[in-house]
C-alpha cells in the first residue's frame, strides 16, 4: 500500500489517501478506481522538463550531435518550462490544435519538491523530495532541439499531471521504475528510469546548482526515446510502476470549442 | 501611475510614486533607500525574447530570426530593484541586457495586432543577465544561461499602460558604474509588442501577470563583481543591480541552521 496526496476537484486542499497495490484508492474505507473520483492537478509550482536525459534519446540523436547546430553532446542538464496554461488534470481532454495531425506523448516521471532546494548535494537530494507523480509532457512533433520549443510544447492543456503525488517513502527505488504508454489500449512505449543519464539525485544536484527549486515545483526526469504519436480521439494511458496511471483523450480544438470546453 | 511592491518595517506593501516620493498604500511616505524593492509584479509565465533587435542579432553574428525566438523563465530568477546578482567565479563573460517588460492585464487568446494593447496592463524594466560561458546548442539559450537565481532584476515600477502612449519609441540605456555602455530604442524591435502578443496568444492563453521581456539592443559588455549596473528606459524608470561574487553565498558553510522542518 502506498501513501499518496490527492487533490480533489472542488476542494481547496489535498488529502492523504492510501493507494492499494492493484491501483485502487481507499477513501473513507471504500475502494475506488481513480476514474471514479474527480481528481485535480496535485501540484502548485513550476514544472521544469529535462531534455535528452534517457540514454536512448541521446543515442537517437547520435548521427547529428557532432554537426551543426549541436556540434557536441550536451554538458549540463537541458531544461525547459511547461507554463501554467499547459497544466491539466486526469481525464481532462488534451486539445489537438487546428492543422496539427498528431501529438507526441511524453511519458515522464515528475519529482515533486517539498522545500526550498538550493545547491543540493546528491547525497541529500532525497530530503528535498515530497514524492512522485506522472506527467504527460505533450509536444507537437519537432525535429530540431536547437532552439527553445515554446510553440511546440507550451500549448494550452499540453501537460496533464497526476492523478496524485505518491510519497517518496512508498516508492522502492525511483531510479528503477517501469514506464509504459498505451494508446487505445495498445502498448506503444515501454522504458524504465533505470535508463536515465542523470539519476534523480544527480539531476537535482545539477539543476539546483544554478537555480532554486521551491516547494511544489516539479522536475521531470525526461521523456524516453521513440515517443509514440497520437491523433484526435485517441485515448492515452501512461503507467508508472508504484505510482498508478494517468489517462487523457486527445480531442480536436474545434470540437472542444463547440462544446464550450475551450 | 507608477506602482511598486516593497518590503518596509516588517511587511510587504504596495506603493506608488507621489510627487516624486514613494508612498505606501497605508499613507506613509518612505525614503526609497529605506525599503527593499520587490519585483513590481509577481511573475507568472515569463517570456523572454532573444535577438529581437537587428543590431543585437548582428552583434552576436546571427541573422535576424523569421519567427520570434523566445524562451521562458522561472520565478527563481527574479529580484527587485537594488538587488544583488550573483556572478559565478568560473564565468568569463556575464553581460546585462536592458529590456522593456510588457505586463499582461487580462486573459488573451488569439488576439490580433490591432487589439493587442487592450491586453497590456503596464510596463516595467528587466535586466536579463546572461552568462555566455554556459551556452549550449540545445534549446539555446538554455536555462543554465538564462534562469539562474538572481539573474533577472525587474522593476522598480509597474507603469500603467495609459501613461506610456507610445511604447514603441522609448530610448533604452545601460550604465556600468554610471558610464553609458548600451543605447538603443524600442522602435528598432524586429517583432513589435503587438506582434509578440499576437504571436504568443495565437498558440497559448496569456493571463494577467504574464510578462514579455522584449529583447535588448546592441552594446553588451562584461560585468565584474562590485559593478553597479543601471538599466534605464525612457518614461519607465531606472533599475539598478549590483554584481556580487560566489564568496558571499558560503557554499561550504554549515547551513543546517537553515533546515526547514515540515
Amino acid at each position: 500500500m502506498a501513501k499518496a496526496r490527492v487533490k480533489l476537484k472542488k476542494s481547496d486542499y489535498s488529502e492523504e489517501m492510501d493507494i492499494l497495490s492493484d491501483g485502487y484508492i481507499l477513501k473513507n474505507g471504500d475502494k475506488y478506481d481513480v476514474s471514479q473520483i474527480k481528481v485535480d492537478i496535485p501540484i502548485s509550482g513550476t514544472v521544469y522538463g529535462t531534455l535528452l536525459n534517457y540514454k536512448g534519446s541521446l543515442e537517437a540523436l547520435k548521427e547529428k550531435i557532432g554537426h551543426p547546430p549541436y556540434n557536441e553532446p550536451p554538458k549540463g542538464p537541458i531544461l525547459y518550462i511547461k507554463p501554467r496554461n499547459t497544466f491539466s488534470s486526469f481525464s481532462t481532454p488534451v486539445p489537438l490544435p487546428n492543422g496539427i495531425p498528431e501529438l507526441e506523448i511524453g511519458a515522464a516521471l515528475g519529482i515533486v519538491i517539498n522545500k526550498t532546494a538550493t545547491r543540493v548535494k546528491k547525497e541529500h537530494a532525497s530530503d528535498y523530495i515530497e514524492g512522485f507523480t506522472i506527467v504527460n509532457d505533450i509536444s507537437i512533433p519537432h525535429e530540431s532541439v536547437y532552439r527553445p520549443a515554446i510553440r511546440y510544447k507550451a500549448r494550452d492543456g499540453f501537460c496533464p499531471i497526476g492523478p496524485w503525488v505518491v510519497s517518496k517513502e512508498s516508492i522502492s527505488n525511483p531510479d528503477s521504475l517501469g514506464i509504459r504508454v498505451f494508446i487505445n489500449g495498445e502498448l506503444r512505449q515501454e522504458n524504465s528510469t533505470v535508463n536515465l543519464i542523470r539519476s534523480i539525485s544527480h539531476l537535482i544536484e545539477d539543476v539546483t546548482d544554478f537555480m532554486t527549486l521551491n516547494s511544489g515545483d516539479v522536475l521531470l526526469v525526461g521523456v524516453p526515446e521513440n515517443a509514440p504519436l497520437a491523433k484526435a480521439d485517441d485515448h492515452i494511458r501512461i503507467e508508472i510502476d508504484e505510482i498508478g496511471y494517468l489517462e487523457n483523450t486527445i480531442i480536436s480544438e474545434v470540437k472542444l470549442s463547440k462544446e464550450g470546453v475551450l | 501611475m507608477k506602482r511598486a511592491r516593497v518590503a518596509y518595517a516588517g511587511a510587504i506593501h504596495l506603493a506608488s510614486e507621489y510627487n516624486g516620493r514613494l508612498q505606501l498604500t497605508d499613507g506613509r511616505f518612505v525614503n526609497e533607500q529605506d525599503v527593499v524593492w520587490l519585483p513590481p509584479v509577481e511573475p507568472r509565465t515569463v517570456f523572454a525574447l532573444g535577438l529581437n533587435y537587428a543590431d543585437h542579432a548582428k552583434e552576436l553574428a546571427f541573422k535576424a530570426p523569421e519567427e520570434p525566438l523566445a524562451f521562458l523563465k522561472g520565478p527563481n530568477t527574479f529580484i527587485g530593484h537594488r538587488g544583488q546578482t550573483r556572478r559565478p567565479s568560473d564565468a568569463s563573460y556575464m553581460h546585462y541586457e536592458c529590456e522593456l517588460a510588457v505586463v499582461i492585464g487580462k486573459k488573451a487568446k488569439n488576439i490580433k495586432k490591432v487589439d493587442a494593447f487592450k491586453y497590456v496592463s503596464g510596463y516595467t524594466i528587466a535586466n536579463d543577465y546572461a552568462i555566455r560561458d554556459y551556452l549550449e546548442n540545445y534549446y539555446r539559450p538554455n536555462l543554465k544561461v538564462k534562469n539562474r537565481d538572481t539573474c533577472t532584476p525587474i522593476g522598480p515600477w509597474l507603469v500603467d499602460a495609459e501613461d506610456i502612449p507610445d511604447p514603441s519609441n522609448l530610448s533604452i540605456k545601460t550604465y556600468v558604474n554610471k558610464k553609458l555602455t548600451q543605447e538603443g530604442n524600442t522602435k528598432d524591435m524586429i517583432f513589435s509588442i503587438a506582434d509578440l502578443i499576437e504571436y504568443f496568444s495565437g498558440f497559448m492563453t496569456l493571463s494577467p501577470g504574464d510578462i514579455i521581456l522584449t529583447g535588448t539592443p546592441e552594446g553588451l559588455a562584461d560585468t565584474a563583481v562590485g559593478d553597479e549596473i543601471t538599466t534605464e528606459i525612457e518614461g519607465i524608470g531606472k533599475l539598478v543591480s549590483t554584481i556580487v561574487g560566489d564568496d558571499i553565498f558560503r557554499e561550504d558553510g554549515d547551513r543546517s541552521h537553515l533546515k526547514i522542518h515540515n
